[in-house]
């Protein structure tokens, strides 16, 4: 049994403009000790989707209006919301984008790592003052036992995300969802605190999400990647045969689009555009919703007549698209891959 | 210092800008400062584009502001064309803003939202006195065309566009004085990866169609990469190296560049599993040293 299993979930938000379908019927799961990246742009769906598993999502507007979310076998769609508390933070953690905003400025480092102890274990609150002085040396913030009595100001950007992660995993969660961990950060700070998390997730034996919308952060960082594009999975793949072989046209539009540091004929290279943007998820297109913006689009009618399928095109290689890499003519199918 | 021997179109030489530190009660005294750019000194070359990168804090921004004369510097010397910007009177450096333009990062905030797309395109046209009523709007017209606007929407507000349109608006009325050099103040990291592609083809194209000379400064290393003829890496407010783009990225001198340009990750999972061992190294060895 997978630790995390999200089936067909469905997060809609209802504004007095319309219905936005922010989460469109996704499934996806996460095993023990791997880290899955979920990479998408602005609006895609790819924070709902943690907002939705963790029960966070404002309601109203928001609902969940279909699927489950199974963790370790239990529905957390119908949790209710004392036990959904209990869970939050002991079993699934998560770490938000802007360390700024998540940490309450009037309190102290110290006093916002020792509630969370307490709030799930009954200790005492020396111990749980020793256990936050552990914890900020196991996230190597120098000189942890001055700095518990700080305040967040006194920390820069990178210390604040240190410290919200020693939150996190004050409780020894199963799972942790890092929802943009490094966005905030300068490139430097955000390799260390990529370091920092891949050893800990070792350490702790921990199961991770990470949502991004950097290509180069899930190449590093996951075990299997799920590709969102206006509140749908469009493809879902093991790293390297994701880099090696994309088969969506909008994760190779996206690879395409973006810069290299390395190689010939940077400077007078063009990018690969992607025409147009994201559709309205209040009106999205009737069928494929990428097929506005598909350069393969136009060749098919079937594209704006059926939602394509999220069929495995190759064993663990998923991909919602009626144009695929490997199907269309003259495309040389991918040899020596598999699960 | 160009490859020519012509006159470089900016010249910049010991440029700093200290910002004080005040304290006390009733009577602020300057207790110290913040050198926020420190001696930095480098040309540009009519048509090249120089790349200014490094990461938050290092004063790449406050560079380009004071090359524009919207920060008043400190010391140093900025000559563009020969004509040295620091000791301009403020006529004169208004009618020299008709050659030098920024585009700035946030197309959200950076736009007037109670002016037309027409207003804020066309009003650099009003502030010079340029043209009549109507050509100033055939030439709003052509403007918005040239950067990808749809023409038809001069009277509507930039609130009803997205992040990509409203980048064009900004990068059409930095081009309506046709300037010479146009500082571009991390043009497109407010910007999804796709559209982001689009903005930075744009201004491609744009150098290309009307020789521009671009002072390019980002943060984001592939970005400054993929538009940058020489780049110019800055730390604490100096630079710590600079050199053809090539050079500078594949064989970096300075242990804070080598640093930096381990730290990227790159979208090729097998290059991650050597880069992360290298910068774990590197960064011990910058904590050492």
């Amino acid at each position: 049994m997978a630790l995390l299993e999200v089936s067909d979930l469905k997060t809609h938000f209802f504004t007095r403009e319309g219905v936005v379908r922010a989460v469109d019927g996704i499934s996806f799961s996460v095993e023990r000790g791997r880290t899955l990246g979920i990479v998408g742009e602005s609006g895609c769906g790819k924070s709902v989707t943690a907002l939705s598993i963790m029960g966070l999502i404002p309601k109203p507007p928001a609902k969940i209006v279909g699927g489950s979310v199974l963790f370790e076998g239990r529905e957390l769609t119908t949790l209710p919301e004392k036990e959904l508390e209990d869970l939050r933070g002991r079993e699934i953690a998560m770490i938000f984008q802007d360390p700024m905003t998540s940490l309450n400025p009037t309190l102290k480092i110290g006093t916002q790592i020792t509630e969370t102890i307490r709030r799930h274990y009954d200790v005492s609150t020396q111990d749980a003052r020793k256990k936050a002085i552990e914890l900020l040396e196991e996230v190597r913030i120098p000189r942890a036992v001055d700095r518990l009595d700080d305040y967040p100001h006194r920390f820069s950007g990178g210390m604040r995300q240190r410290v919200m992660i020693a939150i996190a995993l004050s409780c020894d969660p199963k799972l942790l969802i890092a929802d943009e961990p490094t966005t905030a950060l300068d490139v430097t700070v955000q390799a260390s605190v990529l370091d920092l998390l891949d050893d800990l997730r070792r350490e702790h034996d921990m199961a991770m999400i990470i949502i991004t919308h950097d290509m180069g952060v899930v190449a590093e960082a996951a075990d299997d990647i799920l590709v969102m594009y206006a509140g749908q999975v469009v493809e879902q793949a093991p790293v390297l045969e994701l880099f090696d072989h994309p088969e969506h046209p909008y994760t190779e539009a996206l690879l395409g689009a973006l810069p290299q540091i390395e190689g010939e004929g940077i400077r007078q290279g063009r990018l690969t555009a992607i025409p147009g943007r994201p559709p309205d998820l209040i009106n999205p297109p009737p069928a494929c919703r990428f097929a506005p913006r598909c350069p393969y689009a136009s060749a098919n009618d079937a594209c704006a007549e059926h939602m394509p399928e999220l069929r495995e095109i190759r064993s663990g290689h998923f991909v919602r698209s009626a144009h695929p890499a490997s199907e269309r003519a003259g495309a040389r199918r991918p040899t020596g891959v598999g699960a | 210092m160009s490859a020519n021997g012509a006159a470089p179109l900016l010249a910049v030489r010991d440029l700093s800008k200290w910002f004080p530190v005040r304290s006390g009660l009733l009577v602020e005294r300057t207790v110290d400062h913040v050198k926020a750019v420190d001696g930095v000194s480098f040309d540009v070359a009519e048509g090249e584009t120089l790349g200014l990168v490094g990461e938050s804090g290092s004063g790449k921004s406050t560079t380009g502001y004071c090359i524009l004369q919207l920060l008043k510097p400190t010391s140093g010397s900025i000559k563009f064309e020969g004509t040295e910007l620091t000791s301009l009177g403020r006529e004169q450096m208004r009618r020299m803003r008709r050659e030098l333009q920024i585009v700035f990062q946030d197309p959200y905030s950076s736009l007037d939202p109670r002016m037309t797309v027409g207003d804020i395109v066309g009003e650099p046209l009003i502030v010079h006195g340029i043209g009549s009523k109507r050509d100033r709007r055939a030439r709003v017209r052509e403007l918005l065309d040239v950067v990808g606007f749809n023409p038809s929407f001069t009277n509507r507000y930039p609130h009803e566009f997205s992040g990509g349109q409203r980048q064009r608006i900004g990068i059409a009325r930095a081009l309506a004085l046709s300037p010479k050099l146009i500082v571009c103040d991390e043009p497109v990291s407010a910007l999804d990866v796709s559209i982001q592609a689009q903005i930075l083809n744009l201004l491609k194209d744009l150098q290309r169609d009307f020789g521009l000379t671009y002072l390019f400064i980002a943060h984001d290393l592939a970005v400054v990469r993929s538009m940058s003829d020489r780049i110019a890496v800055m730390n604490q407010g100096r630079i710590v190296e600079i050199g053809p783009a090539e050079d500078v990225y594949t064989n970096p001198q300075d242990p804070y560049t080598q640093a930096l340009l381990a730290a990227v990750p790159v979208p090729d999972p097998r290059a991650m599993k050597e880069r992360k061992a290298r910068r774990r190294q590197l960064r011990h060895a910058l904590a050492e040293g």
